[in-house]
């Protein structure tokens, strides 16, 4: 059975001009531990299926949701508001693209990791939380966890950010973390060593990653499977090694080309939209 | 065309001064695309600041078309060096519709006649594939890509012949950053235009510059071809900066690992 397993979902907003389908019945999955892509372009629903997945956008007036997230088993639609509240934070967590925005500027990081603890281990004294979080930070290679701990996010650069972020989102050990577009606020150099870290720590403690992001590239480093999503319909899917090697889907292709290569093949090549995009999807299989 | 002559910036800071630019000397000659790169802090930033005239160097000069520029510019040296920058989303005034955001250079530098200036604003918008319409609406009302066209259009409205561009595609999507490389370079071909472009991105380095020079806290590492510099790195800093790049096909995986494997780093400049 895998961890998160997502079936024809499908999500419309609507407003005083009309409704917009923004999900039209997608499906994926994670298995335990395992290290999953979605990538896709702005606007192609990618975000907001971890919003949904974490539960931070539910059913309303305005956002119609059809279709099954199962998270272990459990149907996270169905779930009631409370027990899914429960789940955040402890579960599932979630690492955001901007480390410093996504910090409070109020508290120190330290006050921060006690909130984020006390979710799983209300019991736990203010000391020990500290402590837990000094691990934490110190698992992430930052140098000074105590001159951490009682910093602002203010004080601190991008990449520290970056690392108090996958520190905070891990401390809990959740069995799940979703990532949007970690990194990419930030330099190549940093986002190559947040990957990194990202990876060496989610594989120590056997944590599945939902990845998200609109670059292929970043995608082949770090995962061992890809989604790719267009228009809220996923068009290919499929091992890393295999849809890197045969991409079948026109759109799969037109986002290859789009990158800038280092060999120097010139500029990038800019693709037509093109009812190809609209295929039906390919899938690679699971393995 | 524009020469920076031992140019110093050092910030006065509660810890002691910060030299965010350390004696660097580089020129930039008519219709060329020479790329800045290096991480947050190599002072990149400050660099592109003093070629615009937002802050004063400390030390040393730069020299427009053999005239040095002082902290007082004229009107037609202002003009012609223009800025786009990174994020097309604060980069625009919110209270201001379009089509004032790309007058307002006219407004200021005094280009063409008032009735004119309406065209003129059509006409930028034009040559960044954006239809005159889009002058009424309001940046909010824009995708990611549209604002970077603005911006764009804004720089090019006043006619300059250098443009700064700042990190011009970090914000956008593959596929809307393909679209501006590929706008930015018939543009420079058509407008005859010479580019500062910083970024830290070194496979977009790769395809749109002529040159390229390498930033390490403050200082100019390393400058050469293009070419050259991605070929032979004569510094670690600069293989480490290509190595960094996440790459998608295997052409560029060997050569990522053939410079990790190149042997110890040969530190002296490159002439």
């Amino acid at each position: 059975m895998s961890l998160l397993h997502i079936q024809d979902l499908h999500l419309r907003f609507k407003a005083w001009h009309g409704v917009t389908d923004v999900l039209h019945g997608i499906s994926l999955s994670v298995g335990t531990g395992e290290r999953v892509a979605l990538v896709g372009e702005s606007g192609s629903g990618k975000s907001v299926t971890a919003r949904l997945v974490l539960g931070l956008l539910a059913q309303s007036r305005t956002n119609k949701i059809s279709g099954r997230i199962a998270f272990e088993g459990r149907d996270l639609l169905k779930t009631p508001r409370k027990a899914r509240a429960s789940l955040r934070g402890t579960d599932m967590s979630m690492i955001l693209q901007d480390p410093t925005s996504s910090l409070n500027p109020t508290f120190t990081i330290g006050r921060q990791f006690i909130d984020v603890i006390g979710r799983r281990a209300p019991a736990l004294s203010r000391e020990e939380c500290l402590a837990l979080a000094a691990n934490a930070l110190a698992e992430t290679a930052i140098p000074d966890p105590v001159r951490v701990l009682s910093s602002y996010a203010f004080q601190l650069s991008g990449g520290m950010n970056q690392r108090v972020m996958i520190a905070m989102a891990l401390v809990n050990r959740p069995k799940l973390l979703l990532a949007d577009e970690p990194g990419s606020a930030l330099d190549v150099t940093v986002e190559a060593q947040t990957l990194a870290l990202m990876r060496a720590l989610t594989d120590q403690h056997g944590a599945a990653v939902l990845f998200i992001s609109h670059n292929l590239g970043v995608v082949r480093e770090f995962a061992s499977r890809v989604y790719v999503i267009y228009r809220g319909r996923i068009v290919e899917d499929g091992p890393t090694v295999a849809l890197f090697k045969n991409p079948a889907h026109a759109y799969t292709r037109a986002l290859m080309d789009a990158v800038p290569r280092i060999t120097g093949a010139g500029l990038p090549s800019v693709p037509e939209e093109s009812d190809a995009f609209l295929a039906p999807a390919v899938s690679h299989g699971a393995r | 065309m524009l020469a920076l002559k031992n140019i110093s910036k050092t910030f006065r800071s509660p810890t002691g001064p910060v030299h965010a630019v350390r004696d660097v000397s580089l020129t930039v000659a008519a219709g060329e695309c020479l790329a800045v790169v290096g991480e947050s802090g190599s002072g990149k930033s400050t660099l592109a600041n003093m070629i615009l005239g937002i802050t004063a160097p400390s030390a040393g000069e730069i020299v427009l078309d053999a005239e040095p520029l002082t902290p007082r510019r004229t009107a037609s040296q202002r003009r012609a060096i223009q800025l786009v920058q990174q994020n097309p989303a604060s980069a625009l005034n919110p209270k201001r519709s379009v089509g004032a955001s790309v007058r307002l250079g006219l407004d200021t530098f005094g280009i063409g006649a008032r009735g004119e200036r309406a065209t003129m604003v059509a006409r930028a918008l034009d040559a960044v594939g954006l239809p005159a319409e889009m002058a009424r609406r309001a940046p909010a009302a824009l995708s990611g890509g549209q604002r970077q066209r603005v911006g764009i259009a804004r720089a090019l409205a006043v006619s300059p012949r250098l443009l700064v561009l700042d990190e011009p595609t970090s914000a956008l999507d593959v596929l809307v950053q393909a679209r501006v490389l590929r706008l930015l370079n018939d543009l420079r071909a058509a407008h005859g235009l010479t580019y500062i472009f910083i970024t830290h991105d070194l496979a977009v380095v790769r395809n749109v510059a002529d040159r390229v020079a390498v930033f390490q806290a403050g200082q100019l590492v390393e400058t050469g071809a293009t070419r050259d510099i991605f070929e032979a790195p004569r510094t670690a800093y600069t293989r480490r900066l290509i190595a960094a790049v996440p790459v998608v096909d295997e052409a560029e995986r060997a050569l990522r690992d053939a410079l990790s494997k190149m042997a110890a780093p040969q530190l002296e400049p490159r002439a």
